[in-house]
């Protein structure tokens, strides 16, 4: 079986977010950048299947070469090979037509990628390269199994679960429960050893044109801050959620 | 020119949600100065969006009752490229999540997901959206012949206006789905995260599963959904589709109230959206008072439980 994983590189989840040249930008500096969680929970299901299955696993990303670090991580904690496509990573449909066209050329049995990235929060990556690749799809993905050509995933849903099957090639959009917290692989020596000697292609760009432009960035206004209400006098606080918030 | 109005049925009844997308959706229409038409699945009371000035419902009975996002999609791009539909606009609930980015490719649009106002500019199109998980808003372009705007949960609200209502009832095409429904868990008769108009959330605080009655009672008494942080589920003392935070559910609800939990930047990322935050903890020095509307430094133990009385008298009086 072969397994491509989807990676975004996203600053990491303490970051402070900010803008710089009329906020036009996001601001690098002091930016730690790591594997997006989400497609690190498939990453890490992905590994499960090379170990328990002899998947061949491949990570793959649409950017440039500042996330370098991030695939060799990849590689270190397990992936076989990584693909970079050369491009500035402009919007989501830009990413999905570019990963598009490489598993047009190289297939997979099963793709994954992650729920969302959470920089910029679309959802649509994994949706959209499923649809132009015309595979089933299924997002927030918290369980999977396969058996031969068939696939049994489960998807979270508001206040439940839903488990759907569906051959391979199967498009996955995964989250926390994939695999737990617990399981997620910190890249030791031997690991980050071998990542060096592991293949790392650059593949060069379909020049895929962008369907949205992020124009400006603003952050949200200073919140007001918080009204103390003493611990004996709940009174109050039902009086200020009643009356003043409105919400009671 | 116009303007498609996706909105999600549940147990064949339009959801709450479907009242502030159409409610997005006739302003952008009146915006634009064209009509706008609503797409319901499997929806009885589909009329009742004329509360909300939809005219116009085009309704599909001959698709999977349950959401079935590929049929589901493949029925929208048909009627949309046969009614000349340049702007859809859906939620931004998973579901609509699921199904944006397929209708984006089948329609060839550009697409939007958590827009939180009205088009700040037409052509080209311009939205406010938020980013970095709330913790930034970013003014988008799209560039598409078709755009799909998915509205942010709770972010524009509904806004009332009593019209006529037609509704059509339209058959879908292409309904092969490339997946097959096994079964679904759902908990009935609980208020769920993404519908709730109030969450109540337990963190580590609360010492343990054991206590969890604390977060049930006082939910009961607002009609609440229950939630979590991620260390109370990465425990096990919770499961998971009650994590809520930035790898967790996003929550956007009127009131959001935190016990016990003290607000790391990845919660707060994911409770943001949410209107009024209270927040009750021991620790002064907690984070999360920072971000809080309301806030009880004091003992969880103590406080919920006389919360949840006095709320229950509160509600009792009506």
């Amino acid at each position: 079986m072969n397994v491509l994983v989807c990676i975004s590189h996203v600053p990491d989840t303490t970051s402070k977010i900010n803008f710089i040249e009329n906020n036009s930008k996001f601001d690098t500096r002091d930016v730690q950048f790591v594997i997006n969680p989400n497609d690190e929970f498939g990453l890490t299901r992905a590994i499960w299947f090379k170990e328990k299955l002899g998947a061949q696993v491949h990570v793959i990303h649409v950017g440039m070469p500042k996330s370098d670090a991030t695939l060799r991580k990849c590689l270190a904690i397990g992936a076989d090979k990584a693909y970079r496509i050369d491009t500035p990573a402009l919007d989501g449909a830009v990413v999905a037509q570019e990963l598009a066209a490489f598993v047009k050329n190289n297939p997979y049995d099963l793709i994954i990628a992650g729920r969302e990235s959470i920089d910029y929060n679309g959802a649509m990556v994994p949706g959209m390269l499923a649809a132009l690749l015309d595979m089933p799809f299924v997002p927030n993905c918290v369980g999977l199994e396969i058996d031969g050509t068939t696939a049994i995933v489960e998807r979270e849903i508001d206040g439940g679960r839903e488990k759907l099957k569906g051959s391979l090639p199967l498009v996955i959009g995964g989250q926390k429960g994939l695999v737990e917290e617990s399981d997620l692989r910190i890249p030791n020596m031997r690991g980050i050893m071998q990542a060096r000697q592991k293949p790392f292609e650059i593949v060069p760009s379909q020049q895929a044109s962008a369907r949205s432009e992020d124009v400006t960035f603003e952050k949200p206004a200073p919140k007001q801050e918080v009204k103390l209400v003493p611990a004996d006098d709940l009174d109050q606080l039902i009086e200020l959620l009643h009356k003043e918030a409105n919400v009671l | 020119m116009s303007v498609l109005i996706i909105t999600e049925s549940e147990n064949n009844s339009l959801k709450r949600n479907a009242f502030e997308v159409a409610s997005y959706g006739v302003a952008l229409a009146e915006k634009l100065k064209t009509s706008c038409t609503a797409f319901a699945f499997h929806a009885a009371n589909a009329n009742e969006l004329g509360s909300h000035g939809v005219t116009h419902v085009a309704h599909v009975s001959n698709v999977p009752e349950y959401f079935d996002a590929h049929t589901y999609a493949n029925a929208i791009a048909s009627y949309a490229s046969k009614n000349n539909v340049t702007h859809v606009v859906i939620s931004s609930s998973a579901d609509a999540k699921f199904l944006a980015p397929l209708l984006a490719v089948k329609l060839n649009a550009g697409y939007a997901p958590n827009v939180v106002a009205l088009p700040e500019q037409l052509t080209p199109l311009k939205v406010k959206r938020t980013a970095f998980t709330n913790k930034a808003f970013v003014h988008t372009q799209l560039l598409g012949n078709c755009n799909i705007l998915g509205v942010g949960n709770n972010a524009f609200g509904v806004i009332e206006n009593a019209v006529a209502c037609r509704v059509e009832e339209v058959t879908a095409q292409n309904v092969t789905s490339n997946l097959e429904q096994i079964s679904i868990e759902k908990v009935t008769g609980k208020a769920t995260i993404a519908d709730a108009d109030v969450v109540v959330s337990g963190g580590r605080g609360l010492k343990g599963p054991e206590h969890w009655h604390l977060i049930e009672d006082l939910a009961q008494v607002l009609d609440a959904a229950t939630a979590c942080s991620k260390p109370v589920s990465d425990m096990g003392w919770r499961p998971h589709d009650e994590h809520v935070g930035q790898t967790g559910k996003p929550v956007a609800t009127n009131l959001y109230i935190a016990i016990g939990i003290s607000g790391a930047i990845q919660h707060l990322a994911g409770v943001n959206a949410s209107k009024v935050k209270v927040v009750i903890n021991n620790d002064p020095e907690a984070p999360f008072f920072k971000a809080a509307d309301y806030g009880i430094v004091g003992d969880a133990f103590e406080v919920v439980p006389k919360l949840t009385n006095k709320l229950k008298a509160f509600k009792a009086l009506g």
